[in-house]
């Protein structure tokens, strides 16, 4: 097992050993533990994400507060990026969620009163069933012409808002009822993020996420076993887009405001980004690339004009260097992990 | 035995585009009967079976499932009504085990409430099933990933992602092929006790000599028609066959 390395130099026989080997060889599904460290093996990836988020708001200054809720949102956009990813269907249009949920709760806010409590869980469920029903019809597109479709409707709607000056047009709605505190604004979002990430990341581990992989796999053969593929993806479709379109409610209540910008290309390609960056297909991955690109961005901004030119350097080198994505990288290392044992 | 066709295929037509890929198809099938479809490369024998289970829908024709007319309904509502198939290019999810291989198939609505849905029942099921088909479970193959898995067993993955959806009809695409002698051998005895146990089946097969010995019947098709239709001794007999076979002047 392992590399066995005896240190012929010292009178001590040592040799290295992968922590992981133990407790797999015990049971190869449900993990048997006999000790502390092992526990710890198993329980520090999940902790670690889980209290650096909840302590993370207390630490920053007022600034970086707000970075780490763009960093949040940016986030969850990818873990819906990524939830459709792996469903099979490839979005250029997280805008489309974003925006389509910020609408709703700036409407229901500004016009009928709501609070932003109720706003927000109404708007992402509502904007997630709305662009579900709008992108219904392109469901059996597949690849390319699936992505088009998203990419074209928010630029779409961006247009009618101009034109039909609907829900104050070019002006958008603002005055709208913020959020009671700041602290609530952060642990809201954080909260939502972790919630989204373990949550999602179990159901795609489940029997049913196999089902939405397989579509994205071999669409044939889940056909194939009497399975409605398109009631499946329809499924994934809310469930992403009900995400984004959270993310978008939320925003509308912090910035008091709601306008054309939420269709902005910016909420289509960074989520996309982050999702390759660290790593498509575990969520993870993606909350991890979002972790690493927003910051960057905002560090980059005291450089001027040049921050487009080294933020895409970056994102080329990696994809180059790490086209894993850095989650499956440290996930890698971190099962390699070796400890030295007495022989 | 219950003398109503289980499969009824009557004047089906097949276009893509100009190439007429089944020109008037029919037959019946019998319930408990193994029928052999033969016929030399794109001869329309795998269109036949797309049509059949909705996966291309027909120009023209029908096609009676148990006294139900299916022709042009999606796969999934074909599929829900018994008919299970293989398919001639395996493709499982090569990165997983081959047991979770047959998750989705028994996820599928028919047979979903039998398995149950708790955790590891699925996991648990699909052993069995996946040790009836040859998965020796002292030897822990069915826990290989599907990667590293010889063609044999994986063509014995499809046959058990098939038996998993428990139907009546099980359309079997070119099990036989790529396979070896000793594979092969394998494989037939499982078909036969799916016959046994009242399992209605359609074969698309290369290898005739494996085919003969178990078929009820053959048909044979040229050119998406039907050409010979019996026996396998008689349709081997038949001048037609010879013909498309060979290309000998009969």
């Amino acid at each position: 097992m392992g590399n066995a390395q005896l240190n012929s130099t010292d009178s001590k026989h040592r040799r290295k050993e992968r922590i992981d080997r133990g407790i797999k060889a015990r049971s190869s599904d449900i993990f048997a533990l006999s000790s502390w460290r092992e526990m710890l093996y198993l329980a520090a990836p999940r902790c670690i994400p889980i209290v650096g988020c909840l302590v993370l708001p207390l630490v920053l200054g007022t600034y970086w507060q707000r970075v780490l809720l763009s960093v949040a949102v940016f986030a969850l956009l990818a873990i819906s990026w990524d939830i459709l990813e792996q469903s099979g269907m490839i979005s250029l249009g997280q805008a489309l969620f974003f925006g389509m949920g910020a609408y709703a709760a700036g409407v229901l806010n500004h016009y009928f009163g709501w609070s932003p409590y109720l706003t927000i869980p109404v708007a992402a469920l509502l904007g997630g069933l709305i662009c579900t029903l709008v992108l219904l019809p392109v469901l059996r597109l597949r690849g390319i012409y699936f992505s088009m479709v998203t990419l074209i409707i928010p630029l779409m709607l961006v247009r009618i808002v101009e034109a039909t000056k609907i829900f104050g047009g070019t002006e958008g709605l603002s005055g709208i009822t913020p959020l009671t505190s700041k602290w609530i604004e952060l642990y809201l979002i954080v909260g939502a993020l972790l919630g989204a990430l373990f949550g999602f990341r179990r159901m795609m581990g489940s029997d049913y996420g196999l089902v939405l992989k397989g579509i994205s796999d071999n669409d044939r053969s889940v056909m194939n076993a009497g399975i409605n593929i398109y009631w499946f993806k329809a499924q994934a479709l809310f469930i992403a887009s009900a995400i984004g379109a959270f993310t978008g409610a939320f925003m509308t209540h912090v910035y008091m405001f709601v306008g054309m910008p939420v269709f902005a290309l910016d909420y289509s390609i960074l989520p996309i980004a982050a999702a390759v960056v660290g790593g498509p297909g575990t969520l993870a991955g993606a909350t991890l690339g979002a972790f690493i690109l927003v910051p960057l961005s905002e560090v980059l901004r005291g450089i001027g004009g040049l921050r487009i030119v080294i933020y895409g350097l970056f994102l080329v080198v990696f994809i180059v260097a790490l086209p894993e994505g850095i989650f499956h990288y440290i996930q890698r290392k971190y099962q390699q992990f070796e400890r030295w044992v007495e022989v | 035995m219950n003398p109503s066709p289980l499969l009824k295929v009557a004047g089906l037509y097949k276009n893509f585009g100009g190439v007429q890929a089944i020109r008037d198809l029919s037959f019946e099938l019998a319930r408990g009967e193994l029928l052999g479809l033969i016929g030399p490369n794109g001869s329309g024998k795998t269109t036949a079976v797309n049509l059949i289970t909705g996966f291309v829908k027909p120009t023209e024709g029908d096609i009676i499932y148990n006294g139900k007319n299916v022709s042009g309904l999606p796969p999934y509502k074909i599929i829900r009504l018994g008919i299970a198939r293989t398919f001639q290019m395996v493709k499982p999810f090569y990165q997983l085990p081959a047991y979770k291989n047959m998750i989705i198939p028994l996820y599928s609505p028919r047979v979903k409430k039998r398995v149950g849905g708790k955790y590891g029942d699925r996991d648990a099921v699909a052993l069995d099933l996946l040790e009836e088909v040859g998965f020796e479970r002292d030897a822990f193959v069915a826990y290989k990933s599907a990667s590293v898995l010889p063609q044999g067993y994986l063509k014995r993955l499809e046959l058990a992602k098939a038996i998993a959806l428990q139907p009546d009809l099980i359309i079997l695409d070119e099990l036989f092929s790529g396979l070896s002698l000793a594979e092969v051998a394998g494989i037939v005895p499982i078909i036969e006790k799916l016959r046994q146990e009242g399992k209605t089946i359609i074969m698309i097969e290369h290898r005739l000599k494996e085919l003969f010995r178990i078929a009820d019947r053959i048909i044979v098709l040229n050119y998406g028609e039907k050409i010979a239709e019996g026996h396998s001794n008689e349709v081997m007999e038949s001048d037609a066959v010879k013909k498309a076979y060979l290309g000998a002047e009969a």
